[in-house]
């Protein structure tokens, strides 16, 4: 069943650019998983590991201005993507270092912190950054000799990056690994007690949350061939927390639909409303009022109490059928 | 396979051990002008039944604190086979042989009591760092942590999550994680408490059934209930060790009907 759906989503999401008329909805799909991969970077540290971050865009922008500058700087594409995603691991080290003296709110503060550190950088720092103007590139890369150029194959590249991740990160959740994180971000004192080295964890957790951000990042930097520090604003950082907040904090799916619901809201609903920022609030606040675990677990938990009234009452009954008092 | 050739290990450096499974020496600790533990001396030997008892604020919780690393003393040891491990990282100290359950319970509350005490395994297993393979995949671990639940009675509601489980049954689970973890030496802060009076005896059983080559230091608040389990039993009072001896001695003791009767 589940592998069936699993298969399923996969050809909906491959046959995208097929059934959707229009290159602006393949880019709009492209920018739904470039931020999913994003969010669920984000996710790794604040949904498993407990760690709520308003400082990823930081990391997200250093990923995006080191690609840029390499090739500006007349780098291959190899060169640039794989020191965009050793800056990334090497900037989310540094922070990590810095953040982790806290939890908690002290943590939430010194990411804030961090991030606005690199937006200065990209705002002020003109000789590197070019500031306000940012910094264009003019191609993408060409993967086993694939130019991706056209809407439809940046959609695909983007789609396998995304698949990689989403399965990556469903390895690590389900892993032993992924379950001390886990229990850091429920008992540290315990698990500390247990055996477990929580700073390490962290640490850990915190790095993969930093290589998911860097890869998004430059994915940022080829689908808009230009950065400036717009995609390193706290405004950015504060989108990517509430992705994961809205879709499900600490579920595999909930990011990515957090992540769809931010980019439709962006794209598709400022076309019609100018105040698009308005309802966005409006439909964080209805998810927090009626749905404060997010979307997804929100949404399976009425599912289960809808199948469970409209099953006759024997079936309901039997073992496992039975809701939790 | 795994545990049995730790325990093996363990069993030969016991056998090489002359003295106290655990040692506490001139064990000082204050909070700003608070002392809250005096210049504490504490002894247990190898395979002891120990009972610290003392009033509210007596200091018993802070001392194991102190024992697991969780607190650093400002001053004195605490050393365990023969080891001193003062400035021994807590987390280390778990390896070590220290187990410990807490006053308050201090469990995973979204998991199953199998995940909780596969966690309490996993602590001791270098597996932790895997991020490769599945967990649910680990038979060997899952198990053990299953043989860990029988051992106190749980087996049967092995899948069922923490938060649906009794109060009674929670304190069995932290019994069964630190005993999961093969001490060497178990500490056990008031595992009674809370308690109706057949989820005691059930625990009491539990309690007096752990194997002989673990040392167990028990925390109680209430006398009657730990009284029968006890080899010796030290009693704690402002943080200073008052009374100190044989079941006996202690219940004795003018200075333990002080204290505990107003007299």
């Amino acid at each position: 069943m589940s592998r069936l759906a699993l298969a399923l989503g996969v050809v909906i999401l491959a046959t995208v650019p097929l059934w959707v008329s229009g290159t602006f909805y393949v880019n709009i799909a492209s920018q739904i998983l470039l931020y999913a991969i994003f969010a669920l970077g984000v996710n790794v540290l604040t949904g498993y590991a407990g760690l709520a971050t308003l400082g990823h865009a930081g990391l997200f922008g250093i990923a995006a201005y080191t690609a840029a500058k390499l090739l500006t700087a007349g780098y291959a594409h190899t060169v640039a993507v794989l020191g965009a995603l050793a800056m990334t691991l090497i900037a989310g080290a540094l922070f990590a270092i810095l953040a982790l003296r806290g939890t908690g709110l002290g943590f939430v503060m010194i990411t804030v912190a961090l991030g606005q550190i690199v937006w200065g950088v990209a705002y002020r720092w003109l000789s590197i950054t070019n500031g306000d103007n940012g910094i264009s590139v003019t191609t993408r890369p060409t993967p086993f000799g694939l130019s991706l150029a056209t809407p439809p194959r940046f959609y695909w590249a983007t789609l396998v990056l995304f698949l990689a991740v989403v399965a990556v990160t469903a390895m690590f959740v389900a892993s032993p690994f992924g379950a001390s994180v886990r229990g850091t971000r429920d008992q540290p004192r315990r698990m500390n007690a247990l055996g477990y080295h929580v700073w390490m964890i962290r640490f850990l957790a915190f790095l993969l949350s930093a290589i998911w951000t860097g890869v998004a990042g430059v994915l940022y930097l080829y689908y808009n061939q230009f950065v400036s520090p717009q995609a390193v604003a706290l405004t950015a950082s504060a989108e990517a927390l509430l992705m994961v907040i809205a879709g499900g904090s600490g579920t595999l799916l909930g990011p990515v639909v957090g992540a769809a619901l931010v980019v439709v809201m962006k794209n598709v609903a400022s076309g019609y409303i100018e105040r698009w920022n308005f309802l966005l609030g409006a439909i964080f606040v209805a998810i927090v009022v009626f749905m404060p675990e997010g979307l997804v677990p929100g949404a399976a938990r009425l599912w289960r109490r809808a199948t469970v009234a409209w099953t006759p009452r024997a079936a309901v009954a039997a073992p496992g059928g039975r809701p939790a008092p | 396979m795994d545990a049995q050739g730790r325990g093996g290990r363990a069993g030969r450096a016991a056998g090489a051990v002359s003295g106290p499974a655990l040692a506490v020496r001139g064990l000082t600790k204050s909070f700003g002008g608070l002392l809250v533990t005096a210049r504490v001396d504490l002894a247990v030997e190898e395979g002891e039944r120990r009972l610290i008892i003392g009033p509210n604020g007596a200091g018993k919780t802070t001392l194991f604190n102190l024992v697991t690393g969780e607190l650093r003393p400002d001053e004195g040891t605490v050393t365990l086979l023969g080891r001193d491990i003062t400035r021994v990282p807590g987390r280390r100290r778990a390896h070590l042989g220290i187990s410990r359950t807490y006053q308050i319970i201090t469990l995973f509350p979204r998991d199953t009591l199998l995940r909780n005490v596969t966690l309490s395994l996993l602590g001791r297993s270098p597996l932790r760092w895997n991020p490769l393979v599945r967990l649910e995949r680990q038979g060997a671990l899952i198990a053990r942590a299953r043989e860990a639940l029988a051992r106190v009675g749980l087996e049967h509601l092995a899948e069922r999550p923490l938060a649906q489980t009794s109060y009674g049954e929670r304190r069995r689970v932290e019994i069964a994680m630190a005993l999961a973890q093969n001490p060497r030496v178990l500490l056990l802060d008031e595992p009674f408490a809370g308690l109706s009076i057949e989820e005691r005896r059930d625990v009491l059983h539990l309690v007096t059934r752990i194997p002989r080559n673990v040392t167990v230091v028990m925390i109680e608040h209430d006398m009657d209930v730990a009284l029968d389990f006890a080899e010796r039993i030290t009693v704690l009072h402002f943080g200073h060790v008052v009374v100190e001896g044989t079941r006996g001695e202690v219940v004795a003791h003018p200075r333990t009907r002080e204290i505990y009767l107003g007299e």
